[in-house]
This record gives structure tokens, sequence and C-alpha cells, in this order.
């Protein structure tokens, strides 16, 4: 099928981006990569009255590291992200989780805001950033605020965001140097959606760990910190008994749901599994 | 609702034309600029069918507008051949039996370009996931594997 009609504008700024999402207040779309959005147009899924296109604002693609913090303009392509020499040093968890988004022509179009914006709970970014626990930056009509994970994706597809806010800047904590990471994921042809996603990152002292993130995608309807089961690692240790016991932990912590693709014991089962797995992977590369 | 005007290059070749802001790149190239060898499949970003390379990146042509490609250069599946000659990508797929009904073949192309400027010497598992790209309702991947596997030193040839 093809799209309905829309007014289509390119906004010039950032400014001029939320003055336009104001006034058609909830009408119009932000179309920045549309790999998701054209998608739903051209099915009619979305018949916005209005596009507001992000594209052609220069200022919103780049990466910079800062202080410890690596920042992404909203309109970063996922496959400038794949090959920035920035994401491999600091952010190598990251890096590894773009190559399980789509294929390589979605990636050349898709973006790093516009992924975290659409709340997929299925896909790699939020995740990543739920792990992380990084933040966005978000411009509205009354200036910018930055939102965490937490208080940012609410349920399937759905943000904390108001119509008239343009989600702007990415900003993730640069892993710890030595950092053992590992994005794992469970889908039945690569490209697809996961079924189940796993994010993770140890730091070790010596045998101890020194601090452990983990966060699930396709697990319920917004990717999930894994917190307690991070502190079991935190607490117990790197041996096998520990890193079983925090996987353990993250099966009892998801809420997912049954749908076409899996049933909920069975997303339940992978979260187990792929914790384990990645976790393994994860020490595999760390160095102390 | 006004239409717009979209200026772009297509194989090295300037266009201009208007369109409603709605229509798709794809359809922009097969009906406004008589392009049809890039094919329109699923419309929704799976099936790979419609892939160009846009400022020299695979991307969907089913999931830009139109409006969204002026100012950028474009490669479709007809800038491949020069003189008369097939690129040697296309020689490998005719080769190798790289293809059976055609539906799928300039998106394949197309993503394999991309995959061997990105990873010039792949494995046999890189051509393969590079290519889950683009589904092949003949199931005819084997030819299509050995294709891009026999056209990859070719390229990193020519690029020296």
């Amino acid at each position: 099928m093809k799209p309905a009609r829309f007014e289509y504008h390119a906004a010039e700024s950032v400014e001029h981006a939320v003055e336009l999402l104001t006034r058609y207040g909830g009408d119009a779309k932000v179309l920045a990569g549309g790999q998701s959005l054209v998608p739903m147009l051209n099915f009619r899924l979305a018949r916005p009255a209005a596009l507001v296109d992000v594209n052609r604002i220069p200022p919103l693609a780049f990466i910079r590291e800062d202080n410890g913090t690596v920042a992404f303009g909203a309109m970063t392509r996922q496959r400038t992200i794949e090959f920035s020499p920035v994401v491999a040093r600091r952010l190598p968890l990251l890096r590894e989780a773009t190559r399980w988004v789509g294929h390589l022509p979605i990636r050349s179009r898709g973006t790093i805001g516009g992924s975290i914006a659409h709340a997929d709970p299925s896909a790699e970014y939020p995740a990543v950033l739920t792990a992380l626990d990084g933040e966005v930056v978000v411009q509205g009509p009354r200036g910018r605020r930055t939102v965490r994970p937490a208080a940012l994706f609410e349920t399937y597809l759905t943000t904390s965001l108001a119509p008239d806010d343009l989600l702007v800047e990415v900003r993730l904590p640069a892993m710890p140097a030595g950092a053992g990471y590992a994005f794992e994921e469970f889908a039945r042809r690569h490209g697809d959606f996961a079924i189940v996603g796993i994010a993770a990152m140890v730091a070790r002292e010596g045998g101890r760990c020194a601090a452990a993130r983990l966060a699930a995608a396709g697990a319920g309807p917004v990717p999930v910190r894994l917190r307690s089961a991070e502190e079991i690692l935190e607490r117990d240790g790197l041996g096998e008994a520990a890193l079983e016991a925090a996987a353990a932990r993250a099966a009892e912590l998801v809420q997912p749901d049954s749908d076409i693709h899996a049933s909920a014991e069975y997303r339940r089962h992978l979260t187990r599994v792929l914790t384990l797995r990645a976790l393994k992977r994860a020490l595999g590369v760390t160095k102390s | 609702m006004n239409d717009v005007t979209v200026r772009l290059t297509v194989n090295g070749v300037a266009h201009e034309g208007r369109c409603p802001p709605r229509k798709l790149l794809v359809d922009f190239l097969r009906e406004d600029l008589k392009l049809t060898g890039t094919h329109v499949g699923c419309e929704h970003g799976i099936c790979g069918a419609c892939t160009i390379l846009l400022d020299g990146q695979a991307a969907r042509a089913c999931l830009l507008l139109a409006v969204q490609a002026d100012g950028a250069a474009i490669t479709t599946i007809e800038g491949l051949m020069t003189n008369g000659v097939l690129h040697p990508l296309q020689e490998a797929f005719r080769q190798h039996h790289g293809l059976q009904c055609g539906f799928c073949t300039p998106g394949m192309l197309m993503t394999a370009l991309d995959l061997l400027r990105v990873k010039p010497d792949p494995t046999e598992a890189d051509i393969r996931e590079g290519l889950s790209a683009v589904l092949c309702r003949c199931t005819g991947y084997h030819g299509i594997v050995k294709a891009v596997q026999a056209a990859a030193p070719l390229l990193r040839a020519a690029s020296r």
C-alpha cells in the first residue's frame, strides 16, 4: 500500500521542529530514519496530518566523547555507530548490539534517537540505554530536560514524551576500560526483532565483580533493567554458581507477554538461558 | 498537500520532478523516471527488492519518501553496466546461476555491492548474514552466495 496524504515539513532547526509539532497538537509525526514509521505509513496504520522531517537538521548528527560520557545526536545513523572508532573504544556493547539491528541497508537510515523514541520493547538500543543507565535529552516548547530510561519507557511503543517534545540527544556513560560485554539475542531469522535479547556488561577487579549491568529486550512491555540479578554478581562474584543464580533471578524479574512469536513461558526461559550465555561471553572478554 | 520539487542524480544523470510528498522514492524512480529495474516487493522494508544506493550506502527505496532524496546521488541496478559490459558482480551472478525468476535480483546486487564495500574479503557466513537483508522466494540462495564469493576478489582487485 501507499501512505495516506500528509503535509510535509522539512524542519530547519530543533526549535522549528518543536514549533511545527506544537502547531499540529499531536497530529504530526517526527520523521527520523523512517525504518519503523514509513512501514506504518505504507500500511496506513499511522495516518498523521503532517510529517516533521528532522533529517535536514545538521546539528542533530554527532558522536561526542566528553568527561566519561558519549553523547549521540538523535539523528546519528546506526551505521555510523557501527563503524565509529569512539563507539568501538568506549561503548563496545553498543557496537555489538548495533549488529543485531535489522540489516545493513536498514542501519544506513535508522537512527539512535528514532529507535529509542519508537520504544519497541524488543529493540536493541532501548535495552542498551536501560542496561547502561544512560539518559536522553528532550527539547519541548518550554526548553530542554533530561530523562532517564525508567521515566522514559511507559509501555509498548509508548514513551513519556509529549507530542511536541523532540528527542535530541542520547547520552551513555563510557564503559570502564577492560569491562566485559555481550549482547545475546534470539530471533527466528537474523535481522528480525528479538524474541528476547540480553545486554550485559561486567567490570572485574581481581576476582571481584566491581559492577554488573544487565537488561532484557522482548521480555515485557518495556526494556527491563535486571538490577537484583546484577547485585548477585556484585555480592557473590563471578563464579559459575553466581552466574547461574543471576540468570535464574533475571528470569524471575521479567514479566513477558505471550504473542504470535512466543509464549510468556518461553520468553522467561530464554531470559535465563541468554543471560547466562551473555555473562559467560562477557567474562571471556574482561580484562582486570 | 502541495507537490514538492525533487532534484536528484540517478546513475550520474541529474533529474528533476514534482510529486506529492507521500510518493515513495521507489515509485518516483519507477513511475516518474521510468527506471523500472528497481522492484517493489513488500513495501515495508522486509523483502529488500527495492534496495538502491543512496549516497553510496544501501537503503530501502520503499522506506524513503522521494522528497527525502532531494539533493542525493542514487545508484540503481541500471547504473551497474558500463558501455554494454556487465559489472563484475552481475557477471558473477550470470556465471554462478545467482538468479532464477529475477525479482529479488536488483536488491541482491545492490545489497551485495554495499556489503563488499564494507567487507571486501567476506567469509561465507558474512555473505549469508549480509544477504539475509533480501528475500529470494525461489530460494536460490546457494548460487547467489557463490556469485558474491566469486565477485569479491574481482572487486578487490578493481579497487586497488
